[in-house]
């Protein structure tokens, strides 16, 4: 693409520059074959100043591009530089003790990190085999005038602020919870030691609905684009060999997609790890690690959320941030992997949008 | 079909099945939490939200004029900051970026696409508010102005890859220079796809709240200065929701309401037009 613009230079090197004292305007427009020189001329005047208009149209948009790369480092040099303090003091004993004590400014996330992995992946139980069954139906089973409709359904569940999905949480989900859902589990998979203590709606539980229910829309949508990478002659191979319908979407879809698959789950893993306002809302802000999913939680993020605006001394400001260091270093690794695991299914096709 | 043994006919069976149920799931929370919001925030909503501002405890009336202002103010500062930024590195990406250095870049706008919001938050909180020495409604624009950098750059750069090449060597040809052929060929073209990554962008960051937290902050006032703390409705909301009044859970519904529904209605907006193919070039 570059290497067109210089066409117009090759043109007016020879007649050009010989001409162009006398050429202005009239006088040489009259000779017969000179009238050309005006054009040539006008064109080398051209090419100076587009070579310096490119240029400086490349530098902007170059500049646009770094400032992506300026806004990431600057993002990780300043979670680094404000949390000096605290990782200081503790070490790699903040990420390992679970004592959270803003008062005797005594700081250990295990338990925040913990509520982080443990919502995140209880989002991921319920959201996976949901999500795959719904991007199934819409690449292969429903009818091609209702694709549309579901998918703009499944968008829409996306663009639900987190914030309502919380309030939601509170007013809705927890109640219901409470009086329908922890009864009914502590009876019959209480003895799992899961689902025991008592029932206050809102926690650990609350929150892994919550957020599977937000991680829903970009594992179907990612996985959807997936599937639809599969090629067509796949599925007509295992028809031909006289597979049902099921063992057509097992053999040939889920198979071949696998790795795609895989990568957008492990970008709904780590969305639901960074997913703040709803967790916070629901999940209790406790700072305990308890083996039942009923007890309220702590995330890493939610963690933040509650108090960072709050905080009044250095050393918990620098605890907390070194609380976001750690989110921001986990959601990095996570969202890395997925987009390996995407590429390298859905290479080779146009760039697509992820987000 | 009778070769078909019964347990595969079974295992079928019960394979789609549950494939259909696992989509009337996925869709039911969406009815769920768009029934409640309706049902619990329609009653709310009265002239006075729209125009006045929030009363103090145990008064009942009041609106949230300021939070909806304050949003569409913090919107417009980050707009100014997301789409050129996003546009200009998605234009990056498309026309010179097909190379190592082009991938470095949609590496790292799809890193900064998945860093958490709250991180974004304390950044600019660490970067803007402490220098400031105030939360700030310039803050708070920045922050969502950059998480919607990543969302415009990768879309613009999709729909830019999607005019045909011969588009910009006809224009080349021509002897147009590069850079026109960029900005008066090949972006117009793909004009709508990049005004429909926009907008979805804006709808996306304009329910935001855990960036406005520590660098928009909310006010129980007008403010209209870029230097001052500023309602947001997202954090109107989210303080409400939180509270112990039945007064202001009321409130909290009804901006819930009014929020979702003009993001919703932006987004099946754009999808009508886009499907109706009065913007072209998006999917």
């Amino acid at each position: 693409m570059r290497a067109q613009i210089k066409l117009p230079v090759k043109q007016d090197s020879a007649p050009a520059g010989a001409e162009s004292p006398s050429s202005n305007g009239t006088g040489a427009a009259a000779d017969k074959p000179l009238s050309l020189v005006p054009a040539a001329f006008k064109i080398k005047f051209q090419t100076k100043n587009n070579a310096f208009a490119d240029g400086t149209f490349r530098t902007l948009v170059i500049l646009c591009a770094l400032s992506v790369m300026v806004i990431v480092g600057l993002i990780a040099f300043e979670l680094v530089r404000q949390s000096h303090l605290s990782m200081a003091k503790f070490g790699f004993k903040f990420l390992s003790t679970s004592i959270w004590d803003p008062v005797a400014e005594n700081f250990g996330a295990l338990p925040a990190i913990y509520g982080t992995l443990v919502s995140s992946l209880l989002a991921l139980v319920l959201a996976v085999p949901l999500s795959l069954g719904t991007a199934l139906f819409i690449t292969e089973i429903c009818p091609r005038r209702l694709r549309g409709i579901l998918s703009l359904l499944v968008e829409l569940l996306a663009a639900i602020p987190s914030v309502i999905y919380g309030l939601w949480g509170i007013f809705f989900l927890a109640p219901l919870l409470r009086t329908e859902g922890q009864p009914f589990l502590a009876r019959y998979f209480g003895w799992t030691g899961l689902f025991e203590g008592p029932k206050y709606g809102i926690g650990m539980l609350a929150a892994g609905i919550i957020l599977a229910i937000m991680i829903l829309p970009i594992i179907t949508s990612i996985s959807r684009e997936v599937m639809l990478a599969v090629p067509r002659q796949q599925r007509e191979a295992a028809l031909a060999l006289g597979a049902t319908r099921w063992e057509v979407l097992r053999i040939a879809v889920l198979r071949n997609a696998r790795a795609g698959i895989f990568g957008a789950i492990i970008l709904g893993l780590g969305r639901a790890i960074g997913e703040t306002m709803a967790v916070t809302m629901v999940i209790g802000n406790r700072p305990e690690i308890a083996r039942s999913l009923f007890a309220p939680g702590y995330t890493l993020a939610s963690m933040i959320a509650n108090e960072f605006s709050e905080a009044t001394s250095d050393m918990h400001l620098s605890a907390l941030v070194e609380v976001g260091l750690v989110l921001f270093a986990i959601t990095l690794i996570v969202n890395a992997i997925a987009q390996f695991m995407i590429w390298s299914i859905t290479r080779g096709m146009p760039a697509r949008n992820i987000a | 079909m009778h070769n078909i043994s019964f347990r595969r006919r079974f295992v079928n069976f019960l394979g789609i099945g549950a494939i259909v149920g696992a989509t009337l799931v996925v869709l039911m929370p969406l009815f769920l939490i768009m029934g409640t919001v309706i049902y619990r925030g329609i009653g709310s909503i009265t002239w006075a939200f729209f125009t006045r501002i929030p009363q103090p405890v145990g008064e009942t009336g009041g609106g949230m004029a300021n939070a909806i202002v304050g949003t569409a103010m913090i919107m417009g500062v980050a707009a100014l900051i997301g789409i050129p930024l996003g546009v200009g590195s998605g234009i990056y990406l498309a026309e010179y970026g097909r190379n190592a250095s082009g991938n470095i870049v949609r590496f790292t706008a799809d890193v900064l696409n998945g860093i958490p919001s709250i991180v974004i938050g304390i950044t600019v909180y660490a970067l803007v508010v402490l220098i400031q020495h105030h939360f700030s409604l310039l803050a708070g624009g920045i922050a969502l102005g950059i998480m919607m950098i990543p969302t415009v750059c990768r879309t613009t750069e999709e729909v830019l890859l999607m005019v045909p090449q011969s588009v910009r060597e006809a224009a080349l040809g021509l002897g147009i220079p590069q850079w026109r052929t960029t900005l008066s060929v090949v972006v117009p073209s793909a004009a709508s796809g990049i005004i429909t990554s926009i907008m979805l962008a804006c709808a996306r960051v304009a329910g935001e709240t855990a960036p406005l937290l520590f660098t928009a902050f909310g006010n129980q006032f007008w403010n209209l200065k870029l230097n001052q703390p500023t309602a947001a409705l997202p954090l109107q909301i989210f303080a409400y929701a939180i509270s112990p009044y039945e007064e202001w859970h009321r409130m909290a519904w009804a901006g819930a309401l009014v929020l979702i529904l003009s993001i919703m209605a932006t987004v099946i907006l754009v999808r009508f037009a886009t499907s109706r193919g009065m913007l072209k070039g998006a999917h």
